[in-house]
């Protein structure tokens, strides 16, 4: 609802898009009536919530597909990004994270955090071009962007378009994610239950992970749910950055284009996976932690 | 790794990098070879009377459909699907025979019925085509044999050949050709993907010469810079157009490159609303256009590219002539013509900027230049579809900034309706008598005369002519430069390898 109205307060019209300058008012009005901007507000409202129930999202103004088969096709590549970055930011943060957390006094631990914090600082999109300069422009090792014609009907190179971008998301997300793998690390440290492991006569890694890795993962998991929507919604700049036809990159041309149908798509597609990620994270706090669960069981 | 022995690394890891740069040794012409053009304009759908976009026509005209004429890249229009016509004398009646053997992809030969059929999909109600009014004299479509099509006009048309050109001759079977498509060219389609790229393969039953490549890769871009980047790295072969002038220089100077600077038809203007004061008086905009020193705005903005003009009219129009003279820059007597027309101490208006390159900083430019005869300009930022709404439907605005990419579009100052509102009864005159001329010599006259009024009227403030500039791997030649109307002929294109 929220959206609906938004878009439309929006100045200019869709069937703007569809024309070019030498059009005559006549064109104009055919293409109002085409694109249904011409019917009042609770009509096109109307239509929208019947047509989303049946899990019809229409056809673009524009390009005259089906928006769901273009969400579809957009997402060949959104996803496999998303999760690829998504993998290299765990790769980097829990290790480093909890490296920085144990060894917090000696040189390389302090270094670590330093970096990481850099790293936060740093402008996603910059990143980006600094990987296309060194790997792609200098040393020729990786595709400076685009995904190639046929998909992952051509694996090889779509997979390689995708290390860059994946590396871009990775190491920004991974920066930020290493300083709540770092803090979540040194509060388990301090905490009583690890002493008594370790005076129990565990070693100091066996106490660690047997113990300290589940309990400092509670908090990180929701930390992740987030980071990984907000990786999903913020793939436009990485996918403009790299030339990639994403999700991302529809949206941002559909909103220029007063593409209702596309950005109303998008958003309630996106909308969907990041309320089932949250569950994804929810799902796993309770299964790593068990007050959780016992929790659920008494309000229950 | 410590930090010396990694700067080594990477100083090693560039050297063999640069050392494996293309090298020039001999190649030969691969008559197979698969040509990647790399460009900006990704066409919204596929056919070109639903809104598609001037991508449609770079990968699409002359390339997948053709018409019944060409306009070539030289900017001559010559007959394409057509082997002879003829003109009745009053100028109403057009008979053309259409040439022998020509098929449609699907296999299907070319009838009188598909001539018909597709003129009137450019003419229908529903169509989006930006060449629909230049079609509005025709009356009637006959089709009395399979090779023949007689077009009855209203009124006379001298540029009804020109005009056809734009009309993509479409089996009148084909279904679907958003998405899909049906034409005669020297290219079928193969596969779109959109958002990435759309790929063009050599069809074999061609009525003419067989294209000097095997296959052609559009792949869309909508940055500049990842453009430039996949043309460095070798992913595409040609840019079709730069638009970032900054990044010529990475090519200019290196011998794996070839940077070919066309005539182009795109011109950057200053269009008042003619309507309101204080621009429906000649004298203030003829203050305005002395107060702006283009060539330097030109340097500024592309360097040692691109062209002055002294109106709206490009070299590449018959009816040019250098108009470069009428109201040059000279400051003091723009002065002394805003004090004329009763602007002593100048006057303030607000200029709707379009919010894309490069017209925020045209407008920052022109903001300095008038502030020195004491002429105030309020930048309004707007996007492309405000734009159109605001200041191309609504027509309310006192002066804005766009680009007009159209060949021969000085008519457009022969339409008192358009959006600048420039209206003298004698322009009006001459653009209807130009398109009732029984000869184009006729033709060209008035359109000249016209093209010498609207300069002397400075119905509006021709800032410059966009260049066109295409880039390549050396290796990649015969691509059209001029890239007239946004067509990117790929059928001469070769590559050695």
């Amino acid at each position: 609802m929220v959206l609906f109205v938004l878009l439309r307060l929006l100045p200019g019209d869709p069937a703007n898009a569809l024309l070019g300058v030498g059009a005559t008012d006549q064109q104009i009005a055919a293409a109002r009536a085409q694109v249904g901007s011409d019917q009042p507000l609770y009509l096109q409202f109307t239509s929208f919530i019947a047509n989303l129930s049946r899990l019809d999202l229409g056809t673009s103004f524009v390009s005259r597909a089906l928006v769901l088969d273009e969400i579809g096709n957009r997402m060949s590549v959104t996803l496999p990004l998303t999760f690829l970055g998504f993998l290299v930011a765990l790769l980097l943060a829990i290790p480093l994270g909890v490296l920085s957390a144990v060894r917090s006094d000696k040189w390389y631990g302090s270094a670590i955090s330093v970096v990481s914090q850099l790293g936060i600082a740093i402008p996603v999109f910059w990143v980006g071009i600094l990987l296309v300069t060194l790997f792609s422009i200098n040393l020729r090792w990786l595709p400076s962007g685009g995904f190639p014609l046929r998909g992952w009907g051509n694996f090889g190179e779509a997979a390689t378009g995708m290390i860059l971008p994946a590396l871009t998301i990775g190491l920004v997300m991974g920066a930020s994610l290493l300083r709540y793998v770092r803090a979540a690390t040194l509060d388990v440290l301090d905490s009583d239950y690890l002493r008594t492991a370790r005076a129990l006569g565990s070693s100091f890694p066996e106490a660690l992970l047997r113990h300290g890795l589940r309990n400092g993962a509670v908090p990180v998991i929701s930390i992740l749910g987030i980071e990984l929507a907000s990786t999903f919604l913020g793939a436009v700049v990485i996918e403009r950055v790299f030339s990639l036809p994403g999700l991302g990159s529809m949206l941002l041309l559909a909103i220029q284009q007063r593409d209702y149908p596309n950005v109303q798509g998008v958003l309630f597609i996106s909308t969907l996976l990041v309320l089932l990620i949250g569950f994804a994270a929810d799902i796993a706090q309770r299964l790593i932690d068990p007050r959780l669960r016992n929790k659920l069981r008494v309000e229950a | 790794m410590s930090p010396q022995l990694r700067r080594n690394l990477l100083v090693a890891a560039l050297l063999v990098g640069s050392a494996l740069s293309p090298a020039a040794f001999a190649q030969e012409v691969n008559p197979d070879a698969s040509i990647r053009i790399g460009s900006l304009y990704e066409p919204q759908n596929l056919d070109n009377t639903a809104g598609a976009g001037q991508g449609i026509n770079e990968a699409f005209n002359g390339n997948v459909y053709e018409a019944l004429f060409q306009l070539t890249d030289a900017g001559s229009v010559e007959p394409k699907l057509v082997d002879s016509y003829e003109a009745s004398e009053d100028g109403l009646t057009y008979t053309f025979k259409l040439k022998d053997g020509v098929t449609f992809h699907s296999g299907e030969p070319l009838t009188a019925a598909d001539v018909k059929y597709s003129i009137e999909r450019v003419t229908a109600e529903a169509s989006q085509s930006s060449r629909k009014r230049s079609l509005s004299t025709i009356t009637g479509i006959e089709t009395p044999d399979d090779q023949t099509v007689v077009i009855t006009l209203s009124a006379r048309s001298i540029s009804l050949p020109y005009n056809l050109s734009y009309v993509w001759i479409v089996n009148d079977a084909a279904t679907d050709i958003t998405a899909t498509e049906d034409g005669t060219g020297p290219y079928s389609l193969a596969e779109w993907r959109r958002g990435s790229a759309l790929a063009l393969e050599r069809f074999d039953g061609y009525w003419g010469e067989a294209p000097s490549n095997g296959e052609v890769v559009y792949t869309y871009f909508t940055d500049a810079t990842a453009l430039n980047n996949a043309l460095l790295t070798n992913a595409v072969d040609i840019i079709t157009s730069v638009q970032s002038p900054d990044s010529l220089a990475q090519f200019a100077g290196n011998s794996s490159f070839t940077v070919t600077e066309g005539a182009s038809t795109t011109k950057e203007l200053l269009a008042y609303n003619d309507r309101v004061a204080p621009f429906d008086n000649v004298l203030v905009r003829k203050a305005l256009a002395r107060a702006t020193d283009k060539a330097r705005l030109l340097n500024s903005i592309w360097g040692d590219y691109g062209t002055l003009i002294g109106s709206f009219v490009p070299p590449t129009d018959p009816w040019y002539v250098d108009l470069t003279g009428v109201d040059a820059y000279d400051v003091e007597s723009a002065k002394a013509l805003l004090a004329e027309a009763g602007y002593p101490d100048g006057f303030e208006f607000t200029l709707d900027t379009p919010d894309y390159d490069p017209h925020p900083i045209v407008a920052q430019f022109l903001q300095t230049e008038y502030a020195k005869i004491g002429v105030t300009v309020n930048i309004n930022i707007i996007t492309a579809n405000e734009w159109y709404t605001k200041i191309y439907q609504e027509k309310n605005f006192e002066a804005t900034l766009q680009e007009h990419v159209n060949h021969r579009d000085i008519v457009f100052y022969g339409n008192p309706d358009f959006y600048w509102g420039y209206n003298n009864p004698e322009v009006v005159q001459l653009v209807a008598d130009a398109e009732a001329a029984s000869s184009e010599d006729e033709q060209t006259e008035k359109l000249r005369q016209a093209n010498e009024i609207i300069a002397e009227d400075a119905a509006s403030n021709w800032l410059y002519l966009y260049p066109q500039i295409v880039v390549s791997a050396a290796n990649v030649t015969g691509y059209p430069v001029n890239g007239l109307n946004s067509q990117f002929f790929a059928y001469d294109i070769e590559k050695s390898e």
